[in-house]
Protein backbone atom coordinates (compact mmCIF):
# COMPACT_ATOMS: atom_id res chain seq x y z
CA UNK A 1 0.00 0.00 0.00
CA UNK A 2 1.53 3.09 -1.00
CA UNK A 3 1.27 6.29 1.22
CA UNK A 4 1.31 9.65 0.39
CA UNK A 5 4.76 11.03 1.61
CA UNK A 6 4.63 14.60 -0.09
CA UNK A 7 1.61 16.34 -0.29
CA UNK A 8 1.43 19.81 -1.11
CA UNK A 9 -2.04 22.17 -1.76
CA UNK A 10 -2.20 25.62 -3.24
CA UNK A 11 1.35 26.33 -2.49
CA UNK A 12 2.32 30.05 -3.05
CA UNK A 13 6.14 31.56 -2.99
CA UNK A 14 7.24 35.22 -3.60
CA UNK A 15 10.92 36.42 -3.78
CA UNK A 16 10.36 39.74 -2.86
CA UNK A 17 7.65 41.31 -5.59
CA UNK A 18 7.51 38.48 -7.63
CA UNK A 19 5.17 35.97 -7.48
CA UNK A 20 6.66 32.51 -8.77
CA UNK A 21 4.61 30.00 -7.69
CA UNK A 22 0.74 30.52 -8.76
CA UNK A 23 -0.82 27.41 -6.11
CA UNK A 24 1.16 24.23 -6.76
CA UNK A 25 -0.83 21.09 -6.30
CA UNK A 26 0.96 17.99 -6.61
CA UNK A 27 2.05 14.60 -4.57
CA UNK A 28 4.41 12.10 -4.47
CA UNK A 29 3.60 8.38 -2.94
CA UNK A 30 6.70 6.17 -1.27
CA UNK A 31 8.66 4.80 -2.92
CA UNK A 32 7.84 6.66 -5.73
CA UNK A 33 9.85 8.65 -8.10
CA UNK A 34 8.23 12.06 -9.69
CA UNK A 35 9.75 14.41 -11.70
CA UNK A 36 8.58 18.03 -12.13
CA UNK A 37 8.96 19.11 -15.99
CA UNK A 38 9.04 22.93 -17.66
CA UNK A 39 10.78 25.72 -19.24
CA UNK A 40 13.42 27.82 -17.06
CA UNK A 41 11.82 29.96 -14.61
CA UNK A 42 8.59 27.97 -14.46
CA UNK A 43 9.29 27.18 -10.89
CA UNK A 44 10.55 24.20 -10.97
CA UNK A 45 13.66 25.22 -8.31
CA UNK A 46 11.74 27.56 -6.55
CA UNK A 47 9.11 24.82 -5.58
CA UNK A 48 11.97 22.33 -4.63
CA UNK A 49 13.18 25.49 -2.44
CA UNK A 50 9.89 26.13 -0.91
CA UNK A 51 9.54 22.68 0.34
CA UNK A 52 12.76 23.04 1.77
CA UNK A 53 11.53 26.43 3.63
CA UNK A 54 14.13 28.50 1.86
CA UNK A 55 11.54 30.54 0.15
CA UNK A 56 10.93 33.48 2.55
CA UNK A 57 7.21 34.51 1.66
CA UNK A 58 5.15 30.81 0.95
CA UNK A 59 1.41 29.65 1.75
CA UNK A 60 -0.21 27.01 1.15
CA UNK A 61 0.07 23.69 2.53
CA UNK A 62 3.62 21.36 2.58
CA UNK A 63 2.96 18.23 4.17
CA UNK A 64 5.60 15.64 4.26
CA UNK A 65 4.40 12.02 6.23
CA UNK A 66 1.20 13.99 7.17
CA UNK A 67 2.93 16.92 9.43
CA UNK A 68 2.32 20.54 8.23
CA UNK A 69 5.98 21.73 7.56
CA UNK A 70 4.78 25.04 5.32
CA UNK A 71 6.01 27.33 8.35
CA UNK A 72 8.99 25.46 9.73
CA UNK A 73 12.98 26.58 9.14
CA UNK A 74 15.03 24.51 6.86
CA UNK A 75 16.94 22.47 9.19
CA UNK A 76 14.05 21.56 11.28
CA UNK A 77 12.21 20.41 7.66
CA UNK A 78 15.84 18.34 6.52
CA UNK A 79 15.52 17.02 10.14
CA UNK A 80 12.17 15.55 9.56
CA UNK A 81 13.90 13.51 6.68
CA UNK A 82 14.09 15.27 3.79
CA UNK A 83 17.60 15.19 1.76
CA UNK A 84 18.14 17.86 -0.41
CA UNK A 85 20.53 18.03 -3.45
CA UNK A 86 20.90 21.35 -4.57
CA UNK A 87 21.70 22.55 -8.32
CA UNK A 88 25.17 24.69 -6.82
CA UNK A 89 25.70 21.34 -4.90
CA UNK A 90 26.38 23.10 -1.50
CA UNK A 91 29.85 21.12 -1.01
CA UNK A 92 31.59 22.99 1.99
CA UNK A 93 34.81 23.54 0.61
CA UNK A 94 36.44 24.32 3.96
CA UNK A 95 35.34 20.33 4.77
CA UNK A 96 36.64 17.42 4.06
CA UNK A 97 34.93 14.63 1.79
CA UNK A 98 34.17 12.69 4.72
CA UNK A 99 33.14 15.65 7.41
CA UNK A 100 30.78 16.80 4.30
CA UNK A 101 28.91 13.54 4.01
CA UNK A 102 28.73 13.63 8.36
CA UNK A 103 27.37 16.64 8.29
CA UNK A 104 23.84 15.73 8.50
CA UNK A 105 22.53 14.78 11.82
CA UNK A 106 21.34 10.90 11.89
CA UNK A 107 17.54 11.06 11.96
CA UNK A 108 17.52 7.15 12.16
CA UNK A 109 20.52 4.83 13.50
CA UNK A 110 18.65 2.31 12.43
CA UNK A 111 17.98 3.16 8.25
CA UNK A 112 21.17 5.40 8.15
CA UNK A 113 23.81 4.65 5.73
CA UNK A 114 27.09 4.44 6.69
CA UNK A 115 30.14 6.40 4.70
CA UNK A 116 31.43 2.81 4.28
CA UNK A 117 28.19 2.43 1.91
CA UNK A 118 28.36 5.90 0.27
CA UNK A 119 31.91 4.66 -0.58
CA UNK A 120 30.71 1.80 -2.25
CA UNK A 121 28.01 3.93 -4.09
CA UNK A 122 30.65 5.86 -5.25
CA UNK A 123 34.20 4.34 -5.44
CA UNK A 124 35.61 7.57 -6.70
CA UNK A 125 34.69 9.50 -3.52
CA UNK A 126 36.43 6.95 -1.53
CA UNK A 127 40.11 7.57 -2.72
CA UNK A 128 39.52 11.21 -2.12
CA UNK A 129 38.05 10.92 1.53
CA UNK A 130 40.28 13.38 3.18
CA UNK A 131 40.69 16.17 0.33
CA UNK A 132 39.00 18.79 1.02
CA UNK A 133 35.20 19.70 -0.89
CA UNK A 134 36.16 21.78 -3.67
CA UNK A 135 39.08 20.07 -4.66
CA UNK A 136 36.91 17.58 -6.47
CA UNK A 137 35.75 17.68 -10.17
CA UNK A 138 32.42 18.72 -10.87
CA UNK A 139 31.26 14.96 -11.02
CA UNK A 140 32.99 13.96 -8.01
CA UNK A 141 30.77 16.98 -6.02
CA UNK A 142 27.81 15.91 -7.60
CA UNK A 143 27.82 12.60 -6.06
CA UNK A 144 29.29 14.03 -2.99
CA UNK A 145 25.98 15.94 -2.93
CA UNK A 146 23.99 12.84 -3.47
CA UNK A 147 26.42 10.72 -1.34
CA UNK A 148 25.38 13.77 1.97
CA UNK A 149 21.72 13.85 1.23
CA UNK A 150 21.29 10.35 1.75
CA UNK A 151 23.37 10.17 4.67
CA UNK A 152 20.54 11.08 7.19
CA UNK A 153 18.67 7.82 5.55
CA UNK A 154 15.80 10.71 3.95
CA UNK A 155 12.37 9.89 3.45
CA UNK A 156 12.44 12.12 0.66
CA UNK A 157 15.33 13.23 -1.81
CA UNK A 158 14.82 16.24 -3.59
CA UNK A 159 17.50 16.37 -6.36
CA UNK A 160 17.71 19.61 -8.36
CA UNK A 161 19.74 19.37 -11.74
CA UNK A 162 21.72 16.30 -10.58
CA UNK A 163 23.11 16.17 -13.90
CA UNK A 164 24.09 19.40 -14.43
CA UNK A 165 27.52 20.15 -16.59
CA UNK A 166 28.24 16.87 -16.11
CA UNK A 167 30.19 14.91 -19.04
CA UNK A 168 27.64 12.24 -20.50
CA UNK A 169 29.37 9.57 -18.89
CA UNK A 170 29.03 11.19 -15.83
CA UNK A 171 25.49 11.77 -16.51
CA UNK A 172 25.11 7.83 -17.49
CA UNK A 173 26.94 7.30 -13.70
CA UNK A 174 24.48 9.73 -11.75
CA UNK A 175 21.46 8.11 -13.33
CA UNK A 176 22.52 4.68 -12.69
CA UNK A 177 22.54 5.29 -8.85
CA UNK A 178 19.46 7.25 -8.99
CA UNK A 179 17.96 4.09 -10.74
CA UNK A 180 19.51 1.55 -7.90
CA UNK A 181 18.36 4.02 -5.01
CA UNK A 182 14.72 3.27 -6.49
CA UNK A 183 14.90 -0.20 -6.87
CA UNK A 184 15.95 -0.16 -3.02
CA UNK A 185 12.77 2.06 -2.39
CA UNK A 186 14.13 5.63 -2.31
CA UNK A 187 10.94 8.14 -2.87
CA UNK A 188 12.72 11.05 -5.08
CA UNK A 189 11.27 14.46 -6.54
CA UNK A 190 13.35 15.19 -9.43
CA UNK A 191 14.44 18.30 -11.86
CA UNK A 192 16.36 17.35 -14.34
CA UNK A 193 16.92 19.46 -17.62
CA UNK A 194 17.38 15.98 -19.12
CA UNK A 195 13.87 15.43 -19.43
CA UNK A 196 14.26 12.29 -20.85
CA UNK A 197 16.42 10.78 -18.87
CA UNK A 198 14.07 12.12 -15.53
CA UNK A 199 11.19 10.25 -17.30
CA UNK A 200 13.04 7.00 -18.26
CA UNK A 201 13.46 6.14 -14.19
CA UNK A 202 10.39 8.43 -13.18
CA UNK A 203 6.72 6.79 -12.70
CA UNK A 204 4.85 9.70 -12.76
CA UNK A 205 5.68 13.84 -13.80
CA UNK A 206 3.89 16.96 -13.63
CA UNK A 207 4.38 20.12 -16.14
CA UNK A 208 4.94 23.51 -14.62
CA UNK A 209 3.97 26.77 -16.26
CA UNK A 210 4.13 29.39 -14.75
CA UNK A 211 3.99 28.87 -11.54
CA UNK A 212 1.18 26.03 -11.51
CA UNK A 213 0.91 22.69 -12.10
CA UNK A 214 -0.31 22.40 -15.91
CA UNK A 215 -0.41 18.73 -16.40
CA UNK A 216 0.43 15.39 -14.34
CA UNK A 217 0.52 11.89 -16.05
CA UNK A 218 2.51 8.75 -15.57
CA UNK A 219 5.82 9.39 -17.54
CA UNK A 220 5.36 6.85 -20.31
CA UNK A 221 2.42 8.49 -21.77
CA UNK A 222 4.52 12.13 -20.97
CA UNK A 223 7.43 10.43 -23.32
CA UNK A 224 4.79 9.35 -25.59
CA UNK A 225 3.18 12.90 -26.37
CA UNK A 226 4.29 14.87 -29.47
CA UNK A 227 3.43 18.10 -27.54
CA UNK A 228 5.73 17.06 -24.17
CA UNK A 229 8.66 15.99 -26.55
CA UNK A 230 8.92 19.13 -28.81
CA UNK A 231 8.13 21.41 -25.12
CA UNK A 232 10.53 19.64 -22.88
CA UNK A 233 12.76 16.79 -24.88
CA UNK A 234 14.19 19.17 -27.10
CA UNK A 235 12.66 16.64 -29.94
CA UNK B 1 71.36 40.70 23.95
CA UNK B 2 69.74 39.92 27.55
CA UNK B 3 67.48 42.74 26.92
CA UNK B 4 66.03 41.05 23.74
CA UNK B 5 65.34 37.94 25.15
CA UNK B 6 63.67 39.46 28.48
CA UNK B 7 61.52 41.65 26.11
CA UNK B 8 60.86 38.65 23.37
CA UNK B 9 59.62 36.43 26.91
CA UNK B 10 57.90 39.35 27.70
CA UNK B 11 55.98 39.67 24.24
CA UNK B 12 55.09 36.17 24.22
CA UNK B 13 53.25 35.97 27.77
CA UNK B 14 51.33 39.25 26.91
CA UNK B 15 51.00 37.82 23.47
CA UNK B 16 49.09 34.78 24.62
CA UNK B 17 46.78 37.15 26.88
CA UNK B 18 45.84 38.48 22.96
CA UNK B 19 45.60 35.48 21.65
CA UNK B 20 43.16 34.14 24.03
CA UNK B 21 40.71 37.23 23.10
CA UNK B 22 41.38 37.47 19.57
CA UNK B 23 40.18 34.37 19.04
CA UNK B 24 36.93 35.00 20.29
CA UNK B 25 36.91 38.15 18.09
CA UNK B 26 37.57 35.76 14.96
CA UNK B 27 35.16 32.60 15.26
CA UNK B 28 32.31 35.30 16.03
CA UNK B 29 33.03 37.19 13.12
CA UNK B 30 34.20 34.07 10.94
CA UNK B 31 30.59 32.40 11.93
CA UNK B 32 28.22 35.03 12.81
CA UNK B 33 29.53 38.04 10.30
CA UNK B 34 29.88 39.88 13.63
CA UNK B 35 32.80 42.67 15.23
CA UNK B 36 31.42 41.91 18.60
CA UNK B 37 32.95 44.78 20.68
CA UNK B 38 32.11 43.93 23.73
CA UNK B 39 34.53 40.66 23.64
CA UNK B 40 37.21 42.72 25.80
CA UNK B 41 34.34 43.41 28.41
CA UNK B 42 33.98 40.15 28.52
CA UNK B 43 37.70 39.07 29.11
CA UNK B 44 37.61 41.87 32.10
CA UNK B 45 34.53 39.73 33.48
CA UNK B 46 36.71 37.17 33.66
CA UNK B 47 39.31 38.42 35.71
CA UNK B 48 36.49 39.60 37.91
CA UNK B 49 34.76 36.42 38.75
CA UNK B 50 38.24 34.86 38.97
CA UNK B 51 38.73 37.75 41.63
CA UNK B 52 35.05 36.79 43.07
CA UNK B 53 35.49 32.86 43.76
CA UNK B 54 39.44 33.68 45.15
CA UNK B 55 37.23 36.36 47.35
CA UNK B 56 34.75 33.77 47.93
CA UNK B 57 37.51 30.51 48.70
CA UNK B 58 39.46 33.39 51.14
CA UNK B 59 42.60 33.96 49.30
CA UNK B 60 45.08 36.57 49.12
CA UNK B 61 48.00 35.33 48.68
CA UNK B 62 50.44 33.01 47.50
CA UNK B 63 48.67 29.39 47.05
CA UNK B 64 50.96 26.07 47.29
CA UNK B 65 50.94 22.32 46.45
CA UNK B 66 47.37 20.83 46.11
CA UNK B 67 45.64 24.25 47.20
CA UNK B 68 47.50 26.13 44.53
CA UNK B 69 46.23 23.28 42.03
CA UNK B 70 42.25 23.46 43.04
CA UNK B 71 41.44 27.02 44.35
CA UNK B 72 43.33 28.02 41.01
CA UNK B 73 41.21 25.61 39.28
CA UNK B 74 37.90 26.48 40.82
CA UNK B 75 39.04 30.46 39.77
CA UNK B 76 39.95 29.47 36.43
CA UNK B 77 36.72 26.85 35.38
CA UNK B 78 34.17 29.49 37.24
CA UNK B 79 35.78 32.18 35.31
CA UNK B 80 36.07 30.37 32.23
CA UNK B 81 32.06 28.92 32.45
CA UNK B 82 30.77 32.61 33.17
CA UNK B 83 32.21 34.31 30.59
CA UNK B 84 30.83 31.50 28.02
CA UNK B 85 27.04 31.76 29.42
CA UNK B 86 27.61 35.24 29.12
CA UNK B 87 28.82 35.13 25.80
CA UNK B 88 25.74 33.04 24.76
CA UNK B 89 23.51 35.18 26.85
CA UNK B 90 24.26 38.32 24.99
CA UNK B 91 23.79 36.33 21.69
CA UNK B 92 20.53 34.95 22.60
CA UNK B 93 19.24 38.48 23.83
CA UNK B 94 21.05 41.17 21.62
CA UNK B 95 22.41 39.69 18.99
CA UNK B 96 20.26 36.93 17.15
CA UNK B 97 17.18 38.91 16.93
CA UNK B 98 19.72 41.23 14.55
CA UNK B 99 20.74 38.06 12.58
CA UNK B 100 19.11 39.52 8.99
CA UNK B 101 19.11 43.39 10.26
CA UNK B 102 21.66 46.13 8.34
CA UNK B 103 25.28 45.28 9.51
CA UNK B 104 25.24 48.65 10.88
CA UNK B 105 22.75 47.58 13.50
CA UNK B 106 24.45 44.62 15.55
CA UNK B 107 27.41 46.42 15.54
CA UNK B 108 26.05 49.33 17.74
CA UNK B 109 24.54 46.61 19.25
CA UNK B 110 28.06 44.98 20.48
CA UNK B 111 29.10 48.86 21.66
CA UNK B 112 26.09 49.07 23.82
CA UNK B 113 26.29 45.15 25.20
CA UNK B 114 30.23 46.81 26.10
CA UNK B 115 28.48 49.68 27.76
CA UNK B 116 26.36 47.43 29.57
CA UNK B 117 29.23 45.04 30.61
CA UNK B 118 31.89 48.14 31.99
CA UNK B 119 29.04 49.73 33.93
CA UNK B 120 27.74 46.35 35.12
CA UNK B 121 31.77 46.12 36.19
CA UNK B 122 31.83 49.59 37.63
CA UNK B 123 28.16 49.10 39.84
CA UNK B 124 29.83 45.59 40.84
CA UNK B 125 33.81 46.85 41.78
CA UNK B 126 34.05 50.56 41.09
CA UNK B 127 36.10 52.50 39.33
CA UNK B 128 39.80 52.38 40.90
CA UNK B 129 42.20 49.79 39.85
CA UNK B 130 41.28 46.37 42.06
CA UNK B 131 44.42 44.53 43.23
CA UNK B 132 44.13 41.20 41.78
CA UNK B 133 45.95 38.54 45.03
CA UNK B 134 49.51 36.74 43.87
CA UNK B 135 47.93 33.05 44.40
CA UNK B 136 51.05 32.08 41.85
CA UNK B 137 54.34 31.30 43.57
CA UNK B 138 56.58 33.38 41.17
CA UNK B 139 60.29 31.99 41.27
CA UNK B 140 62.61 32.99 38.25
CA UNK B 141 64.01 30.05 36.34
CA UNK B 142 67.19 31.56 35.00
CA UNK B 143 68.21 30.01 31.49
CA UNK B 144 71.23 30.79 29.89
CA UNK B 145 70.61 34.85 28.71
CA UNK B 146 67.16 35.11 29.74
CA UNK B 147 65.22 34.65 32.99
CA UNK B 148 61.07 33.44 32.92
CA UNK B 149 59.03 33.54 35.50
CA UNK B 150 56.63 31.16 36.72
CA UNK B 151 53.87 33.26 35.87
CA UNK B 152 55.00 33.79 32.41
CA UNK B 153 55.06 30.01 32.27
CA UNK B 154 51.51 29.98 33.47
CA UNK B 155 50.11 32.44 31.13
CA UNK B 156 51.88 30.56 27.84
CA UNK B 157 51.31 27.26 28.91
CA UNK B 158 47.17 27.68 29.46
CA UNK B 159 46.80 29.91 26.29
CA UNK B 160 48.20 27.16 24.30
CA UNK B 161 46.88 24.29 26.02
CA UNK B 162 43.76 26.31 25.53
CA UNK B 163 44.47 26.96 21.95
CA UNK B 164 45.06 23.61 21.23
CA UNK B 165 41.84 22.32 23.09
CA UNK B 166 39.88 24.41 20.79
CA UNK B 167 41.70 23.14 17.60
CA UNK B 168 40.86 20.09 17.93
CA UNK B 169 37.22 20.86 18.72
CA UNK B 170 37.14 23.18 15.49
CA UNK B 171 39.12 20.08 12.89
CA UNK B 172 37.82 16.84 14.75
CA UNK B 173 34.64 17.51 15.73
CA UNK B 174 31.01 17.43 14.04
CA UNK B 175 30.32 20.37 16.28
CA UNK B 176 33.53 21.73 14.87
CA UNK B 177 32.63 20.64 11.42
CA UNK B 178 29.60 22.51 11.73
CA UNK B 179 30.81 25.23 12.79
CA UNK B 180 33.17 25.78 9.45
CA UNK B 181 30.24 24.93 7.55
CA UNK B 182 27.90 27.85 8.86
CA UNK B 183 30.82 30.27 8.72
CA UNK B 184 31.08 29.12 4.73
CA UNK B 185 27.31 28.96 3.87
CA UNK B 186 24.83 29.14 6.77
CA UNK B 187 21.88 28.85 4.71
CA UNK B 188 23.57 25.76 3.13
CA UNK B 189 24.39 23.99 6.38
CA UNK B 190 20.39 24.57 7.56
CA UNK B 191 19.71 22.64 4.67
CA UNK B 192 21.75 19.70 5.81
CA UNK B 193 19.70 19.39 8.88
CA UNK B 194 22.63 21.68 11.14
CA UNK B 195 21.06 24.02 13.41
CA UNK B 196 22.27 27.65 12.69
CA UNK B 197 21.02 29.12 15.80
CA UNK B 198 22.65 26.11 17.92
CA UNK B 199 25.98 26.21 16.36
CA UNK B 200 26.11 29.96 16.46
CA UNK B 201 25.30 29.60 20.33
CA UNK B 202 28.05 27.40 20.61
CA UNK B 203 29.98 29.67 19.13
CA UNK B 204 29.81 32.51 21.83
CA UNK B 205 29.75 29.76 24.01
CA UNK B 206 33.69 28.69 23.42
CA UNK B 207 34.94 32.25 22.62
CA UNK B 208 33.83 33.17 26.09
CA UNK B 209 35.37 30.64 27.56
CA UNK B 210 38.70 31.59 26.21
CA UNK B 211 37.93 35.45 27.07
CA UNK B 212 37.49 33.66 30.31
CA UNK B 213 40.54 31.63 30.70
CA UNK B 214 42.60 35.08 29.07
CA UNK B 215 40.84 36.89 32.45
CA UNK B 216 42.23 35.05 34.64
CA UNK B 217 45.39 34.40 33.33
CA UNK B 218 45.39 38.33 32.96
CA UNK B 219 45.09 38.55 36.70
CA UNK B 220 47.53 36.05 37.93
CA UNK B 221 49.40 37.78 35.57
CA UNK B 222 49.35 41.54 36.19
CA UNK B 223 47.91 41.52 39.55
CA UNK B 224 45.58 44.02 39.22
CA UNK B 225 42.36 44.84 37.12
CA UNK B 226 39.29 47.32 36.45
CA UNK B 227 36.23 47.57 35.21
CA UNK B 228 37.16 49.51 31.52
CA UNK B 229 40.59 46.79 31.13
CA UNK B 230 38.94 45.15 28.55
CA UNK B 231 38.89 47.81 26.33
CA UNK B 232 42.77 48.59 25.34
CA UNK B 233 43.34 45.16 25.63
CA UNK B 234 39.95 44.01 23.61
CA UNK B 235 41.46 46.65 20.81
CA UNK B 236 44.62 45.49 20.66
CA UNK B 237 43.34 41.77 20.44
CA UNK B 238 40.98 43.04 17.77
CA UNK B 239 43.93 43.94 15.66
CA UNK B 240 45.31 40.82 16.46
CA UNK B 241 42.29 39.65 14.98
CA UNK B 242 42.51 41.53 11.56
CA UNK B 243 46.71 41.15 11.03
CA UNK B 244 46.34 37.35 11.80
CA UNK B 245 43.23 37.59 9.15
CA UNK B 246 39.72 37.68 10.67
CA UNK B 247 37.61 34.38 10.45
CA UNK B 248 40.84 32.79 10.52
CA UNK B 249 41.75 30.95 13.85
CA UNK B 250 45.40 30.12 13.31
CA UNK B 251 45.39 33.85 12.26
CA UNK B 252 44.21 34.98 15.54
CA UNK B 253 46.84 33.39 17.78
CA UNK B 254 49.53 34.28 15.37
CA UNK B 255 48.67 37.86 15.16
CA UNK B 256 48.04 37.98 19.37
CA UNK B 257 51.44 36.68 19.70
CA UNK B 258 52.99 39.03 17.11
CA UNK B 259 51.05 42.40 18.55
CA UNK B 260 52.31 40.91 22.28
CA UNK B 261 55.96 40.83 21.09
CA UNK B 262 55.73 44.27 18.71
CA UNK B 263 53.77 46.15 21.63
CA UNK B 264 56.33 44.58 24.08
CA UNK B 265 59.51 45.74 21.60
CA UNK B 266 57.68 49.20 20.96
CA UNK B 267 57.86 49.92 24.95
CA UNK B 268 61.21 48.98 24.99
CA UNK B 269 62.65 50.40 22.18
CA UNK B 270 60.52 53.58 21.86
CA UNK B 271 59.07 53.95 25.22
CA UNK B 272 55.72 52.47 26.82
CA UNK B 273 53.38 56.09 26.05
CA UNK B 274 53.96 55.25 22.34
CA UNK B 275 53.30 50.83 22.74
CA UNK B 276 49.44 51.63 21.82
CA UNK B 277 50.07 54.04 18.53
CA UNK B 278 52.49 51.52 17.31
CA UNK B 279 49.76 48.42 17.61
CA UNK B 280 47.45 50.40 16.38
CA UNK B 281 49.37 51.98 13.71
CA UNK B 282 49.69 48.45 12.36
CA UNK B 283 46.39 47.81 12.37
CA UNK B 284 45.71 50.89 10.12
CA UNK B 285 48.30 49.55 8.09
CA UNK B 286 46.65 45.73 7.46
CA UNK B 287 43.85 47.47 6.99
CA UNK B 288 45.32 49.54 4.09
CA UNK B 289 47.70 47.37 2.78
CA UNK B 290 46.63 43.49 3.31
CA UNK B 291 42.85 44.00 4.60
CA UNK B 292 42.65 40.19 3.92
CA UNK B 293 45.70 40.10 7.00
CA UNK B 294 48.71 37.31 7.13
CA UNK B 295 46.44 34.32 7.01
CA UNK B 296 43.25 35.36 5.95
CA UNK B 297 41.32 34.95 2.77
CA UNK B 298 38.58 37.19 3.60
CA UNK B 299 38.30 41.04 2.87
CA UNK B 300 36.76 42.06 6.22
CA UNK B 301 33.54 44.94 5.72
CA UNK B 302 34.67 48.00 6.89
CA UNK B 303 32.86 48.98 10.27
Amino acid sequence: MARELLSIADLQAWYGESHILHGVDFSVQEGEVVTLLGRNGAGRTTTLRAIMGLVGARTGSIRIAGAETVHLAPHRIARIGIGYCPEERGIFSTLSVEENLLLPPRLDAGRAMSVGEIYAMFPNLSERTASSGTSLSGGEQQMLAIGRALMSAPRLVLLDEPSLGLSPLLVQTIFGVLRTLHERGATMLLVEQNARAALKIAGRGYVLENGSIAREDTAANLLDDPAVVAAYLGA
Amino acid sequence: MHEFLAQLVNGISLGGIYALIAIGYTMVYGIAELINFAHGDVYTLGTFVALAIFGALGISGELHGIALVVDSGLALIGAAVCCGLIGMAMERLAYRRLRNAPRLAPLITAIGVSFILQNLMQLWKGSAPIPFPAVLPNPRFDLGPVSITAQQIAVVALAVAAMFALQIVVTRTRTGAAMRAVAQDRQAASLMGVDVDRTIAITFLIAGLLAGVGGFVSGVYYQSTWFLNGFSAGLKAFTAAVLGGIGNIAGAMLGGFLIGIIESFATWLIGGQWSNVTVFAILILVLVLKPSGLLGERVPEKV
